[in-house]
This record gives structure tokens, C-alpha cells and sequence, in this order.
């Protein structure tokens, strides 16, 4: 007998970075959304790193908030300590990372989801998706409660069959002792998807009164503060800040990890999962780079109500004794008092090959995927998939065709195209160099990439749409005007540039000509520059990067025009790889598995060579040549 | 676009078509296999099960007709030329009866192979990149020594490798790049630009190499382009008619050369002269002996070889020597003293001092010096021809423009470095110069460019 049936247009199953992004987006656009999660007061969570953001993480949250999302105006209200990184390296890789106050993280974003009309939260375990005729009907409940819902977002992050494990203990248990969502993963294969395992870790936590700081390196916030989210006026985020400390591990730390190697369980074998290659634990790092003497520890801040501080670079999962043992012989924490253990997680996740770019499962209508379920990491990695799964449950709830973003268009395309078609088989992390144009993709400019599209998809108000129009108008004025401004071999002129190490003028040049010089930009040169107007700091930093990168940006934008060759080509879903002769087996196999969706896509995944490419390439033309004349 | 289809079975007389001992019919596919089996006849018996990689002696039959006594070859996907089931029937060679062999085939369920359509498979089934398939094609086209040795280190991929070299180290500093990028905390690029110029500089010369080797490879192939200059009157008419003489040769249309002036070849030893004909535009009015004039220098600078001729019998000016310099100077120059059959007026000594060059004697009329002439023309040029048994295979004229491409992209990085511009902007122009070189293998390959090179083969390759 069914004890209560209710009735939604969406339901999510997990309130962690991606579902919170799915749930707003669902209920913001209108619809009737119910998030399930095994625990209301871990909403929006953050279980391991205390930051938002970092190198190509931070692009993420720029395009969440450009295309509507929250994770960045979460972040500027809970932030306490905030840094650009990478500045010395170039306009595409500058990274914002800010520290959050993590409670005030996860209880603003609670506040924001129980503020939402058409939003209800719903603490329980959801133990089967319920399938009918290819499509998604309804979520069952660990006890038996049926909710109907036209599309349902898998947002499971670590919880599916989670086990814990430090040394020889195991327990079942999510992060932080949390409940494991037990019931889910055999619904799911019995759909007929395709289940991995992963494994991922995180430090442990110190109390920050048994750390001696004058032995660590202080790393104090940027002044001023640049906010994440283009919403946020600057003015209004400037406080003081909290700063994290930089120590090293040394040889008698790593003496006491490999003394200890047979009792960790990743060594041992206790741990099947695959883990993460780009953050590995403590005892992989001593392990697989034995000539380093020392590695990098930062000690975060986890809050501004708590004193236990975060070992960034010290995930493991050895027995307690032994982190004891090796964080006492670290500078500044030979009497660290641990609040928590490191631990290795160890969880179900699914084969992302089987989404379409849109996240929806290709074989089972309205089922979605999002966030680590997908096997990626990190909460910046399942926010951004999270919006896009909200959106597009969204657009096929409505009958419309789904938002996908391409590679050269935002790093969300980056990374959706990479889990659905690189069969990783380790949690994925965005990085920088996944972005083939990345000095198209800059964090700076993600408002005037995606903010188009996310009022197209209706998450933009009118008033946010329309002063990103002006916003860009302003910039192209102002870059026109600039070329036009001629400054002569002008006294004036030249001692500015010798004053800045530039070469003297020999004739006249433009304004542009000197921005172009890499000792100079368009701030430096406004003594000379008597009719600029007075423009927004944001304006201004476009017009300088657009002049000064100019060249770049043109052969970037051309690199870009060749990709885009191959991923207009759409192959049919149809399409019978048997058929299709003189393809090799690998290729054909591949193919057959993955089912591309564009002949871009095709020419990603690995095992198909460029003369498979060419194969298809002709195979598809040949077909559609013969659809015309039928 | 051509319409191939990549996954049916082809046939093709593979040898030439003139009356010879041997001739070869080559089927591959899938149903290579099934076709022999259908036209021959082993033992007295329509042949059966076929074992791959075997060799049989039977009867080519057309019906009940005898056509052809053969040998046999199968070969099995995917040992084999094109990577598919690959037949050879190898019968008497004569254009007439493989002809009627040839239709056998395809009345057995064959199609008739495109031309490169073999070679289009062994490439799309990774038997061989690009840019080896493009060395058959030069193999079989091949007419010196120097272009058949060339040809041949290409198709034992001497040439990709040495590509794929560079691909890799360009490859290598991306990588590094992009680490640094993601892992700023961790990895350092301070003194990276300074390390990165040297390498881009030392992949830089080995590109100027390889561009000057496809130069040198241009003149044995196509022909060393010669122009004959110098004052009105000295006999350039008359050495030009000399030198074509009976060896005139058939009129070339070079590609991308003009047409107002037209090329002829001359075999001297084993070299070509492509002679400029820009002597007879100049007896005419002022203007058109303008434009004449601006065309014979136009020509002269692009060209390989100068003949510079000054009149023996004529006392040569400060002026004509001074321009004659000019145009020795930079180039492969002969100076020919002409008219030695006439009384000498010239001044030796003041040519040699002015032009640096040591004048041949010479006479249109007589012939006196034509020999010496060839001499010097096959020192001059025997100093670009490798030496032997190092021929290396050369960049042909699809290589070559990928070549610049890809040098023309590291110039850039080179002045973003010198220019101080930040580091993570290099790998905008290292990544289009690995494009550039991937191309030549293939490894990023438009459908356009495979077409256009297997249009290039003849029939049944």
C-alpha cells in the first residue's frame, strides 16, 4: 500500500552543490521541485576543503553566476578570507579562491532554497527511480512513499554505498558520519546503467590553539577583494579577513609514512576505488615523487566560529597513530590536537558516458545526472552541472530543445563534453589546461559569454540583461574610440613612456599601438588621454584586455572557427556503426558505446583515430546527400 | 567531394598498361576473397576455401572461357598492402587481356577502384600516415636517383618521424605550460621563457632545414629556374636560341610562375634548366621594353641561376659592371663573355675586380664555351645534391606551406617572449604550430585534404 503520494515536476535526489544549483534552477524557472536529502541540516555542505573556487574552479562559479546560478553570490556573502591567483601569468588564468566560513556557506544556501517559491526540501532516502516505458515516473522513498515527477535529477555526490576508511577502520557512512544512501545503486543497475567506483579523501582538522603560527608562513587575503559574483558591488564585500598559513611536510614525516605503507588500505587493498591522480593523498605523493624532501601544507581556517583549521595537502587514510605521528613532525604542529581524522571515501558513481550533453541519461527519458555522481570532484565541478541539469530538466519538462555550452563557449562545455565522452576513470577535476580557448573563456568575461543565454533559459532578470547590454556597448565604444585617439611625438608623451622603461616614440601612434606594449595599459596611459569618459572599473578592464590581447584573441577565435567545423556535424542517433565498413573494431566499439552526438564529439573520445574521423566524415555526408534526393 | 565508399570490395589493373611479361590485377575488401574464388579454377575445380596469406597456381576463367593461365596470392586483413582482404591475380601482361581479367572481377562483385583508392584505404585502415601515401605516389613517380632515394626514406617514415619529433617537443612545453597554469602554487616558471626561446629557436633551424632541403629538392625535381640578363645587344637572343638549340624541350606551364614569360627546359646532365624567355620581349618601343625589362628582373629574382652576359667586343662601362654586380652578388651567377669571336674590347680585368667573378668565354656564334658552360653549371649545383646514400626524403609542396605555417606560428611565440607577454599566451601559437605539423602526417586531417591527395595517384595504386 502506498502511504502518500505526491506529486512534483522535479525531483533531486541529494541538497549538495549540485542539487541546491538544480533545485533553484527548476523552481526558479516555474516549476514544482522536491529535494530530497538523507539529512536537512547538511544542505550545501562543504566536507572537504574549506574554499570556492581556484585555478578554473573559479571560472566555474563566474559562469554559475553569469548564467543565473548561486554558488557565487553564496560565496560573497560567507567568504572570509578571498585571493586572485595566478596574476603574474596572463588574463586567461587568473583564479579567484576564496576561503568560506563554512557554516554560514551551507546555512545561507538553506535560507536561499527555503526562500524559493516551488521549492520543498524533504529529508529521507530515496531508494528507487521508477521507470516506465523508457521514461521516469516517479521516485520511491526508503519507506514507500511514491512522488510523481516528470524528470528526476541524480545529484548522489559521495552517499551511494559510501564507506569510510582510515587504517583499519571502515564504517559506512557518507562524509563527515553522515548516513550512506544504501538503496539507490541497485534501483539504478537494474535501469540498466553502468556503476563505478571511486575513491576520494580528505585531511584532517586541527584545532588552531595547538598550532604555533610564527614556525608557518602567513598568506594573508587580497586588498581589495574582487567578488565572485558579477552581481555583487565590490564596495560592499571589502572587510577583514582571515589568513591561512603555509608549513612543509619533511623526511621524517615521510619516513613515518613509509615505515607505516603496509597498514594504509590504499596499499593494502582495502580500497578498490579509483582516486583522484591531480589530489592525491599524503602517502600517494611520498610515494610516487620519492625525490621531493618535502611537500606543501596549508593550513586553512574553517570557519570564524570554530578553531579547527583544514591540512590542505595532507588527505590520507593511514591509521590515526600514524597521522598523529606524522602531523606532529611537521613546523608549527608538533602539538597539534586533531578534531578529526583523515579519511578515504569510497562511493558508487555512474559511467557519465551514458548522458547526452545535456546530462539527461540517452537510454531513459527525463533521468538526469549532476555533480560527483557523475565522477567528477569537487563542489565548483557539481555546481556548474547542477545549474545545467536544472535548466535543461527544465527544457524538456516544456518541450524545448536543451541549453548545451560547447568547448570554445564556457568551461561548463568543457567539462560536460570531457565526462560524457573521456571515459575518465578517476574523479575528474576541471583544470585550466581542459580548456583548449581559454583566453576566450576568462573568468573576467564569463557575464558577457553566458549572461545572454541564461535570460534566454530565463534565470537572468530583465534589468541584469539589460545592463549587460549596456555594459557591452560601452565596451565597444570605448575600444573604437581608443584606435581613433592618435598621440603625437609629444613631450608629454614621452617622458610618461620613459618613466614606464617603454621605448620613446619615433611617429605618432595610436592609443591602441601603446596599449599593446606589455609595460603599458589603458590605465597607465590616461594622463595622455585628455577625452576618455568616465567608465566602470569593469568596463575598463575589458577595453584594456581586448586591445592588449588583440592579436591572441584573433588567432584563438580562428582556432576556434576550425573546431567548430566538426561539431556542427551532427550524427543521427540512429546511426548503425556496423554498417559503416571501414571503420577499425576499436573505433567501432567506441562508437557504438558512447553514441556521439556530434562528429566533434566522435573525435574525442579516445580509441578513434583521425582516419576514423574521416570514415565517419564521409559516411555522413554520403547520408545526408542521399536524405535530400529521397 | 568524391563519393567513396570505404567499405566494399576494389579492383584495378595495378600494372602498367603496356604489353609485358606479367600483369597484376589487385582486389581488396571484404569479399576479395569470395571474387577470386568465383573466377578461378585450381586443379580442374572452381577454387574453394581460399587459406589467406597463400600462393596458388590455377586458370582465370570468364564463364567457361579460358582466359589466362595465374598465380594466385591472398593476403588477409589486416597483413596486407591496404589493411583489408587483398587478392593479387597475376596473369601475362597485356593491356587487352586485363582488361577481359579485369572485367571478370568486377562481373564477380567487385567495383572498379577510384584512382588512389588503394593507397586511400591502406591510410584510412592506419597502415601509413599522410604523408607516407604521398611518398608512394612519389616513388612510383620518381625519375632520378635523388627522387626515387628521397621518395623512399618518406615512406619508411623518416620524414613523419622527424615531424612527429617536433610535434612532440612543441608537445612537451605545452604540457609544461599548461602545468604551471593549474598548479601555480606548486610549479615555478621563473627563467621558463628564456628556456622556451632556445627550444623554439632550435626547433626553428630544424624547420629552416627541412625548408631548405624541399628548395633544393624543388630544383632537382622541377627544374633550376634560369634567367639571362644583361645590356641591350650583348647576345642574350642569340645564347638563349643557343642553348635550346636542338635540345629545346617541350614549353612547361610551372605552376605559380607567369605566364608573360614562358619557361623552356633544357636536360643538362642530370639536371633541368628552365629557361626564361625574357630575351625576345625587348627589341620593341620604349614602353613595352619598360615592362619587358621589369618582368626579366622580377624573374631573375625569384630565380635559381643568373647568366649575366657582357659583350666581349664592346668596351663594358663602370655602370654595366656596377649593375652586373648587383646582380651576381646574392645569387648562383655565371658571367659569360660573349662575342669572343669578334675582336676583344673588353676589359677583363675591371670585370673580374667590379663583379667578383671569373667570366667564361663564350660565343653564341660559334658554340666556343658551351661545354664549359654545363661544367660549371653541375658544380655549381652538385654542391646542393646530397651526398650519396644520404638522400633524405623533402617537403613537397603541401609540406612545405605547413612548414611555414608552423614557422611563421613559433616566430610569434618567439616575439611574445622577447616582447615579456605572459606565459600561459605562448600556447596559443605552440598549439597552432603542432596543427601545422600534424597536418603533414595527417593526424589532423580534413576529409578535403585525404581527397585531394589520393586524386593525385593513377589508377590501381
Amino acid at each position: 500500500m502506498t502511504l502518500i503520494s505526491e506529486q512534483y515536476d522535479i525531483a533531486i535526489i541529494g541538497a549538495g552543490h549540485a542539487g541546491c544549483e538544480a533545485a533553484l534552477a527548476g523552481a526558479r524557472l516555474g516549476k514544482q521541485v522536491i529535494l530530497f536529502t538523507v539529512s536537512a541540516d547538511s544542505i550545501a555542505m562543504m566536507p572537504c576543503n574549506p574554499n570556492i573556487g581556484g585555478t578554473s574552479k573559479g571560472h566555474l562559479v563566474r559562469e554559475v553566476d553569469a548564467l543565473g546560478g548561486e554558488m557565487g553570490r553564496n560565496i560573497d556573502k560567507t567568504f572570509i578570507q578571498s585571493r586572485m591567483l595566478n596574476k603574474s601569468k596572463g588574463p586567461a588564468v587568473y583564479s579567484l579562491r576564496a576561503q568560506a566560513d563554512k557554516q554560514r556557506y551551507s546555512a545561507e544556501m538553506r535560507k536561499t532554497l527555503e526562500n524559493t517559491p516551488g521549492l520543498k526540501i524533504r529529508q529521507t532516502e530515496v531508494r528507487s527511480i521508477d521507470i516506465e516505458n523508457g521514461a521516469v515516473v516517479s521516485v520511491t522513498t526508503v519507506s514507500g512513499a511514491v512522488y510523481y515527477c516528470k524528470a528526476a535529477i541524480l545529484c548522489t555526490g559521495t552517499y551511494l554505498r559510501a564507506r569510510c576508511i582510515y587504517g583499519e577502520v571502515s564504517m559506512a557512512t557518507g562524509p563527515n558520519g553522515l548516513p550512506a544512501a544504501n538503496l539507490l545503486t541497485e534501483s539504478l543497475v537494474n535501469a540498466g546503467i553502468r556503476v563505478r567506483r571511486f575513491k576520494t579523501g580528505t585531511p584532517a582538522r586541527v584545532d588552531a590553539r595547538s598550532l604555533d603560527f610564527s614556525r608557518m608562513e602567513e598568506q594573508p587575503g587580497d586588498v581589495p577583494i574582487t567578488p565572485f559574483s558579477f552581481e555583487t558591488d565590490p564596495e560592499s564585500i571589502q572587510k577583514p579577513q582571515v589568513s591561512c598559513w603555509l608549513t612543509y611536510t619533511n623526511e621524517e614525516t615521510h619516513q613515518i609514512i613509509r615505515d607505516n605503507l603496509d597498514r594504509s588500505p590504499l596499499f593494502s587493498g582495502v580500497i578498490e576505488g579509483t582516486g583522484p591522480r591531480y589530489c592525491p593523498s599524503i602517502e600517494d605523493k611520498v610515494v610516487r615523487f620519492a625525490e621531493k624532501d618535502r611537500h606543501q601544507l596549508f593550513l586553512e581556517p574553517e570557519g570564524l566560529y570554530t578553531n579547527e583549521m583544514y591540512i590542505s595537502g595532507m588527505s590520507s587514510s593511514m591509521p590515526e597513530d600514524v597521522q598523529e605521528r606524522m602531523i606532529h613532525t611537521v613546523p608549527g604542529m608538533e602539538h597539534a590536537h586533531i578534531v578529526r581524522n583523515a579519511y578515504a571515501i569510497e562511493y558508487d558513481c555512474l559511467d557519465a558516458t551514458q548522458l547526452k550533453a545535456s546530462l539527461e541519461f540517452k537510454e531513459i527519458k527525463g533521468l538526469f545526472s549532476a555533480g560527483q555522481s557523475n565522477g567528477s570532484s569537487g563542489y565548483e565541478e557539481a555546481a556548474a552541472q547542477g545549474l545545467m541539469a536544472g535548466i535543461n530538466a527544465v527544457r524538456l519538462i516544456n518541450g524545448e530543445e536543451p541549453i548545451v555550452l560547447d568547448r570554445s563557449q564556457a568551461y561548463i562545455g568543457v567539462l560536460i563534453d570531457d565526462l560524457i565522452t573521456k571515459e575518465t576513470n578517476e574523479p575528474y577535476r576541471m583544470m585550466t589546461s581542459r580548456a583548449e580557448y581559454r583566453l576566450l573563456l576568462r573568468q573576467d568575461n564569463a557575464d558577457l559569454r553566458l549572461t545572454k543565454i541564461g535570460y534566454e533559459a530565463g534565470l537572468i532578470p530583465q534589468e541584469r540583461y539589460e545592463r549587460l547590454l549596456k555594459k557591452e556597448s560601452q565596451i565597444n565604444s570605448e575600444i573604437e574610440r581608443v584606435g581613433k585617439v592618435f598621440l603625437g611625438v609629444r613631450s608629454e608623451v614621452q617622458e610618461l613612456l620613459a618613466q614606464r622603461g617603454s621605448t620613446p616614440l619615433i611617429s605618432g601612434a595610436s592609443l591602441s599601438e601603446l596599449i599593446k606594449r606589455p609595460e603599458l595599459d589603458y590605465e597607465i596611459l590616461a594622463p595622455l588621454d585628455k577625452e576618455r569618459p568616465k567608465l566602470p572599473a569593469d568596463v575598463r578592464e575589458q577595453v584594456n584586455i581586448a586591445i592588449k590581447y588583440e592579436g591572441y584573441i584573433r588567432r584563438q577565435e580562428e582556432q576556434v572557427e576550425r573546431f567548430k567545423k566538426l561539431e556542427v556535424k551532427r550524427i543521427p542517433a540512429d546511426t548503425d556503426y556496423d554498417k559503416i565498413g571501414s571503420l577499425r573494431l576499436e573505433a567501432r566499439q567506441k562508437l557504438k558505446k558512447l553514441r556521439p552526438e556530434s562528429l566533434g564529439q566522435a573525435s574525442r573520445i579516445s580509441g578513434v583515430s583521425p582516419a576514423d574521423i574521416s570514415v565517419l566524415n564521409v559516411w555522413l555526408e554520403k547520408n545526408r546527400r542521399a536524405g535530400e534526393h529521397e | 567531394m568524391k563519393q567513396y565508399r570505404d567499405d566494399d570490395t576494389i579492383a584495378a589493373i595495378s600494372s602498367g598498361m603496356t604489353e609485358a611479361g606479367i600483369g597484376i590485377v589487385r582486389v581488396s575488401g571484404p569479399e576479395a576473397l569470395k571474387i577470386a574464388e568465383k573466377t578461378v579454377r585450381i586443379g580442374g575445380k572452381p577454387a574453394s576455401d581460399l587459406q589467406a596469406n597463400t600462393v596458388h597456381v590455377g586458370l582465370l576463367m570468364q564463364g567457361d572461357t579460358v582466359l589466362d593461365q595465374a598465380v594466385v596470392l591472398t593476403m588477409r586483413a589486416p597483413k596486407s598492402y591496404t589493411g583489408e582482404d587483398v587478392v593479387e591475380l597475376q596473369c601475362h601482361g597485356g593491356p587487352y587481356l586485363l582488361r577481359r581479367v579485369l572485367q571478370t572481377v568486377l562481373d564477380a562483385g567487385a567495383r572498379l577502384a577510384m584512382p588512389g583508392e588503394f593507397t586511400r584505404r591502406a591510410f584510412l585502415n592506419g597502415r601509413m600516415d599522410l604523408s607516407q601515401a604521398e611518398a608512394v605516389m612519389d616513388l612510383i613517380g620518381s625519375h632520378s636517383e635523388y627522387e626515387r632515394a628521397s621518395a623512399m626514406d618518406q615512406l619508411s617514415g623518416s620524414f613523419s618521424s622527424r615531424i612527429n619529433d617536433l610535434r612532440s617537443r612543441i608537445l612537451y612545453e605545452t604540457a609544461f605550460l599548461e602545468a604551471a597554469v593549474d598548479d601555480p602554487e606548486h610549479i615555478s616558471t621563473e627563467g621558463y621563457a628564456e628556456r622556451l626561446a632556445a627550444v623554439v629557436k632550435e626547433i626553428r633551424a630544424q624547420i629552416a632545414d627541412m625548408i631548405q632541403a624541399a628548395e633544393n629538392a624543388r630544383v632537382f625535381k622541377a627544374g633550376i629556374r634560369t634567367v639571362i640578363l644583361g645590356s641591350p645587344n650583348v647576345g642574350k637572343s642569340s645564347i638563349l636560341n643557343l642553348l635550346l638549340g636542338s635540345e629545346r624541350a617541350i614549353v612547361t606551364e610551372i605552376p605559380g610562375t607567369t605566364r608573360d614569360v614562358l619557361e623552356e627546359a633544357v636536360r643538362v646532365g642530370d639536371l633541368t634548366l628552365l629557361l626564361a624567355d625574357t630575351a625576345g620581349i625587348r627589341r620593341s618601343e620604349d614602353t613595352v621594353e619598360r615592362i619587358g625589362i621589369e618582368l626579366a628582373e622580377k624573374k631573375a629574382e625569384a630565380a635559381d641561376l643568373i647568366l649575366y652576359v657582357i659583350d666581349a667586343a664592346q668596351p663594358a662601362s663602370q655602370q654595366e659592371l656596377m649593375q652586373a654586380a648587383k646582380w651576381v652578388k646574392n645569387k648562383k651567377a655565371i658571367l659569360l663573355l660573349n662575342k669572343t669571336d669578334l675582336p676583344q674590347a673588353a676589359d677583363v680585368g675591371a670585370i673580374r675586380e667590379i663583379t667578383g667573378l671569373e667570366p667564361l668565354s663564350f660565343s653564341a656564334r660559334t658554340g666556343e664555351g658551351r661545354k664549359e658552360l654545363y661544367d660549371k653549371i653541375l658544380t655549381i649545383f652538385s654542391d646542393m645534391l646530397p651526398a650519396s646514400g644520404e638522400y633524405e626524403a623533402a617537403a613537397n609542396l603541401r609540406h612545405l606551406e605547413e612548414l611555414r605555417t608552423a614557422d611563421k606560428s613559433l616566430a610569434l611565440v618567439e616575439e611574445a617572449i622577447a616582447a615579456g607577454m605572459p606565459e600561459d599566451l605562448f600556447t596559443i601559437d605552440l598549439m597552432d604550430a603542432y596543427t601545422a605539423l600534424s597536418r603533414i602526417v595527417g593526424d589532423a586531417a580534413s576529409e578535403a585534404l585525404v581527397d585531394e591527395i589520393f586524386s593525385k595517384f593513377c589508377m590501381g595504386k
